[in-house]
């Protein structure tokens, strides 16, 4: 017998739900995480721990495996989010899971201690499971306040665009001043400089390019006295290098907001990375003294 | 161009798909090693005389005597010259093989059809190059070209990387320059190479007058041939292009095939032959492949027009099935766009979803499945055997074939099609026979993107069906034209009117370009009052309607501007090509990061190639659609696949298979520009080798520098292949793109779900 192929009536299962990692399946793992936080907390409230609460008693132990269990699996958002393996997960589910686990950390650790601290590893580890928190909070912010801009900012204009168009006015400026005096044209290809854009990561993310070329050449040119025979060609740059000083305030936002995008992740992974050293420490440490 | 792998090579003459030289050269040697006779620079004027003595008179005047012909010709015709001073110099070219092969030259491309436009493209299309290109144009405007094409060199024109200059010829040609006569005057320019792309005549004339008789008038007609390839002209043979068959390999296994048939054997069976006989082995009945060809060609009405040689081809495309009584040949909603023919038996039409005792019987001889061919989307009916039956499946590019090349078959199909699509519409207990009025009154009217064919207050009661295309229904509130609701292909619309007995209470425009079935209203009526069962199922739809707009009058006072809002967007998407979309993503700019993770994924899971680029395209009200697939329901990218490579699979992706072969065809169809060319890379070491080493590019397409150093072994003479979204097919988890998405930006969306009114209110 032979048949046509069979077709799949149902259709995969497909993620056509429109809402953010935040509110991912009406805040499910917020939910988890608070009910996670919440038992934590009874737990310690209920268990009584002798002489005072610490890391080394039973429930301390539980707290400490759950808490160390929870940093590996939240470090292993980074393996995920590059490895596009197939199955039917969804990264966003992932980082609403990370976000909001991430959160009750604070809680579970800070049971976890005991409310002992003190200038050791020990301490040393919740300190930096605390500065990745707080940059998690801070990217997390940032994830939830930039987007809106970055896309208001290049409207349909893409970032190859930007510069395809950076390059074209530059090397427009530099066939146009060809003619001019030789000091007038030193003006204006000042402003012709591919370094020029975007400068090193302070100025990336605060978008202050005081030493902008761009803009010094046009100061510059706006006092010239040009020659009658120079004066058109003046006009001409004049107009390109307004354009270009546009399309450098886009092309500075963007990099601006893409920068503060993921500026944050050059502390919050590094830390992570050291956390997992101090947490190793901590561990085998806790044991060695047993 | 190649062919379809599956196709055996029978000829002696070898065959790789490669470059043109290539090929060339071992086809040179081939032929002196078989010790063929190779005539260089005798081109043939007249050819006299019969079978066993004819005489070809070449341009020489010499006389060559031959018993039988074999035309292989193709369709092209020697390519037509450059008339002007010098126009014999070498870097006179007639084709352009590898536009890359060329750096910093000035060159000028003549002729204003497709094949000048694309050489000018492809010549300009790196600025790495470093050619100046000019474009020379006999006319005032490119008219003879394709509009995709017209397009993209007007841009390429505005962008500066190419110049055209219209109402031009050329007055002198000499080494490193060229005299051109424009509107302005002779202007002498700086010219390295030349390439002349002017069109050839077509070789029917020729063919014709060897007394070769052709299927009909028009220009797409082909030789009529037996089944050896012989003309009507007994001992004139006609194989490739010119007899229909464009692909490489077919052309040489004909040219086999014939000289075989011409040396006497007769026995010798069509290189295609295994193919059919393995579809065809499975059915009961024990026929040879050629009294199945006979057999399927009488049995199905739309065929008998087909000859032998015409119906092998379309079998190539084309599957038998055979199925038992009561088995499911379709199900309702699944995806499918092919055409069915039932040589034998016949079949069931579950008109009523919930009731599968509720049928209409379609016979033998009929066809079925014709909604889909026409509107491209999900069946409308599940459809099963009667009797133990066999039905033939043809695939919706050959069916598109056969209705361009038989009349009979295209009014066959479009009178089946308007009746069987009513029938379904209003399913209650109708009969043919109680449509043959309204069929008669109904007429097939093509209307263009934004052309209404109902305005709102004006007083019309004639009914509708959307045929192929979408439709959008519009009110005007407050002096603003707010977007009620997307009718895709199979919907109808204009009963309100005739139900109320009141003036149109909206506009009703196509969405894209539609094919929209026009009943007239007064029939219209009369079928309502025989039929009053008919006449309630149309007041219940009525009465969602009714409802819906209840809700827009509500919801306008409330929060007026959310409506705008939507309506705007609804606006937008439409523009985006929503309208002729089944399935699309879009971007919210509300959570986008710009992380391209959505990129990096879709290269990660295809081999290496992203198939979407994230920022580019349009955005509007924060919502972005990226240079990705639509999935339209009529795909333009299948409109022209020599090697019927691309597809629509079972989730609704059209997805382009391995037997592409390059052509390009599709990349310039698709007007959404998402289909691109390339060799896909060498594999990447593992991710953790990536990030614990540092080995490879790491996630997503490697760079252009990584691609060129780690080039894939024994790929050197791979050529590129065209590479577009297919909604990561056959992955479990659904598109890449839209699980990789950290925030929740990605989203795929078919557009009957989304553009509702319904939706009001509910993004995010």
């Amino acid at each position: 017998m032979s048949r046509p192929p069979k077709t799949n009536v149902n259709r995969r299962t497909r993620n056509d739900h429109h809402e953010s990692f935040l509110r991912h399946k009406n805040f499910l793992w917020l939910k988890r995480a608070a009910g996670l936080s919440l038992i934590a907390i009874l737990g310690y409230a209920l268990i009584d721990v002798r002489p005072h609460p610490n890391g080394g008693s039973a429930y301390g132990y539980t707290l400490g495996i759950l808490c160390t269990g929870l940093i590996i699996w939240l470090m292993l958002l980074g393996l995920r989010k590059r490895a596009m393996t197939p199955g039917a997960w969804s990264l966003k589910a992932w980082v609403s899971a990370h976000v909001y686990l991430g959160l009750s950390l604070i809680v579970l650790a800070t049971l976890h201690t005991g409310f002992q601290f003190g200038w050791n590893v020990h301490t040393l580890a919740y300190v930096l499971m605390m500065i990745v928190i707080i940059t998690g909070i801070y990217g997390v912010i940032v994830y939830v306040r930039l987007p809106t801009a970055l896309g208001a900012n290049r409207g349909e204009v893409t970032q190859k665009l930007m510069v395809e168009e950076l390059v074209g006015l530059d090397r427009q400026l530099s066939i146009l001043a060809r003619p001019l005096t030789s000091d007038l044209a030193a003006i204006v290809l000042v402003s012709v400089d591919p370094k020029n854009i975007a400068g090193g990561v302070w100025r990336r993310m605060t978008n202050q390019h005081p030493n902008c070329k761009t803009r010094a050449a046009l100061d510059q040119l706006a006092r010239a006295v040009p020659s009658a025979t120079d004066a058109p060609i003046l006009a001409e740059i004049q107009t390109l290098l307004d354009r270009k000083a546009s399309v450098l305030k886009m092309v500075r936002t963007h990099i601006q907001i893409r920068s503060l995008l993921v500026a944050w992740l050059y502390i919050h992974v590094p830390a992570t990375f050291g956390l997992l050293a101090a947490l190793t420490a901590h561990v085998v440490s806790v044991f060695f003294y047993w | 161009m190649a062919t379809p792998n599956q196709l055996v090579l029978r000829s002696d003459v070898h065959f790789q798909a490669g470059k043109r030289e290539d090929i060339l050269d071992l086809w040179t040697q081939n032929a002196a090693d078989a010790g063929v006779n190779v005539r260089y620079n005798a081109e043939v004027n007249q050819v006299s005389g019969q079978i066993g003595n004819f005489s070809l008179t070449l341009t020489s005047g010499e006389i060559v005597l031959g018993e039988t012909i074999i035309l292989a010709l193709g369709t092209q015709g020697n390519p037509n010259l450059m008339r002007c001073d010098g126009s014999t110099l070498p870097h006179i070219q007639y084709s352009l093989d590898d536009p890359a092969a060329y750096v910093d030259e000035h060159i000028f491309v003549f002729g204003g059809g497709d094949a000048g436009i694309e050489n000018a493209m492809g010549l300009a299309a790196d600025p790495a190059q470093g050619n100046i290109v000019t474009l020379v144009n006999r006319s005032s405007e490119l008219a003879r070209a394709k509009d995709a094409n017209i397009k993209s060199i007007l841009s390429a024109q505005q962008a500066g990387r190419i110049a055209i200059l219209h109402e031009t010829t050329p007055s002198l040609i000499e080494p490193g320059f060229i005299t051109l006569n424009t509107p302005q005057g002779s202007q002498r320019l700086a010219c390295d190479r030349v390439i002349a792309r002017l069109g050839s005549p077509p070789p029917r004339q020729f063919v014709e007058s060897m007394g070769v008789e052709f299927t009909s008038e028009s220009r797409e007609a082909f030789p009529k041939l037996s089944p050896t390839f012989e003309t009507t002209t007994p001992g004139i043979h006609v194989i490739g292009a010119l007899a229909g068959y464009p692909l490489i390999k077919h052309c040489m296994n004909q040219g086999y095939d014939v000289v075989e048939f011409i040396a006497g054997n007769t026995a010798l069976k069509p290189a295609d032959e295994p193919i059919l006989e393995a579809k065809l082995k499975n059915l009961p009945g024990n026929r040879t492949v050629a009294e199945w060809l006979e057999f399927l060609r009488t049995e199905i009405e739309i065929l008998s027009g087909l000859s032998a040689l015409n119906m092998r081809e379309f079998l190539l495309d084309s599957e038998v099935h055979s199925f038992d009584a009561d088995e499911v040949v379709f199900a309702r909603n699944s995806i499918g766009s092919s055409l069915f023919g039932i040589a034998d038996g016949g079949v069931l039409v579950q008109i009523d979803p919930n009731n599968a005792q509720v049928t209409v019987p379609i016979s033998a001889g009929s066809i079925f499945g014709e909604v889909g061919l026409i509107s491209g989307r999900r069946r409308g009916a599940t459809i099963r055997a009667s009797v133990p039956s066999i039905v033939m499946e043809i695939p919706r590019t050959a069916a598109l074939k056969l209705m361009a090349t038989s009349p009979e078959a295209r009014a066959a199909i479009n009178r089946i099609t308007t009746e069987r699509h009513l029938l379904q519409i209003f399913k209650s207990g109708m009969t043919p026979e109680d449509l043959a009025d309204i069929l008669a009154t109904s007429e097939v009217i093509e209307v263009r993107a934004g052309q209404a064919i109902i305005t709102e207050g004006e007083l019309s009661n004639d009914v509708f069906i959307v045929r192929s295309g979408s439709l959008v229904v519009e009110r005007t509130i407050a002096g603003n034209p707010i977007f009620l609701s997307y009718l895709p292909a199979g919907s109808y619309v204009g009963e309100m009117a005739l139900i109320d007995n009141a003036p149109r209470n909206a506009t009703v425009k196509a969405a894209v370009k539609s094919q929209i079935v026009k009943l007239n209203g007064s029939t219209f009526e009369d079928l309502l009052k025989r039929k009053p069962k008919l006449a309630a199922t149309l007041e219940a739809s009525a009465s969602t309607r009714r409802k819906i707009n209840g809700f827009i009058e509500q919801e306008k006072s409330k929060f007026g501007s959310v409506v705008d809002m939507y309506s705007s967007v609804a606006g937008f998407l439409i523009e985006q090509g929503l309208g002729e979309a089944t399935d699309v993503l879009l971007i919210d700019e509300k959570l986008c990061i710009g992380c391209d993770n959505c990129e990096k994924a879709c290269a990660d899971i295809h081999d290496g190639l992203s198939r979407l680029d994230r920022e580019a395209g349009k955005t509007y009200a924060q919502l972005h659609v990226p240079t990705s697939c639509r999935h339209c329901e009529h795909p333009y990218c299948m409109t022209d696949c020599p090697a019927n490579a691309i597809h629509r699979g079972p989730d609704g992706e059209v997805f382009i298979d391995e037997t592409c072969i390059g052509c390009g065809n599709c990349q310039r169809n698709c007007p959404y520009d998402v289909i691109r060319m390339d060799t896909p890379p060498a594999a990447k070491p593992s991710l953790l080798n990536w990030m614990l080493f540092g080995a490879g590019p790491g996630p997503g397409e490697p760079d252009q520098k990584w691609k060129l150093a780690h080039k894939q072994k024994g790929a050197a003479s791979a050529g590129k292949v065209a590479i577009k979204c297919d909604m990561c097919k056959g992955k479990d988890g659904g598109p890449a793109c839209v699980r990789a998405c950290p925030t929740g930006a990605a989203i795929r969306i078919s557009p009957e779900n989304f553009l509702s009114v319904t939706q009001l209110g509910q993004r995010r």
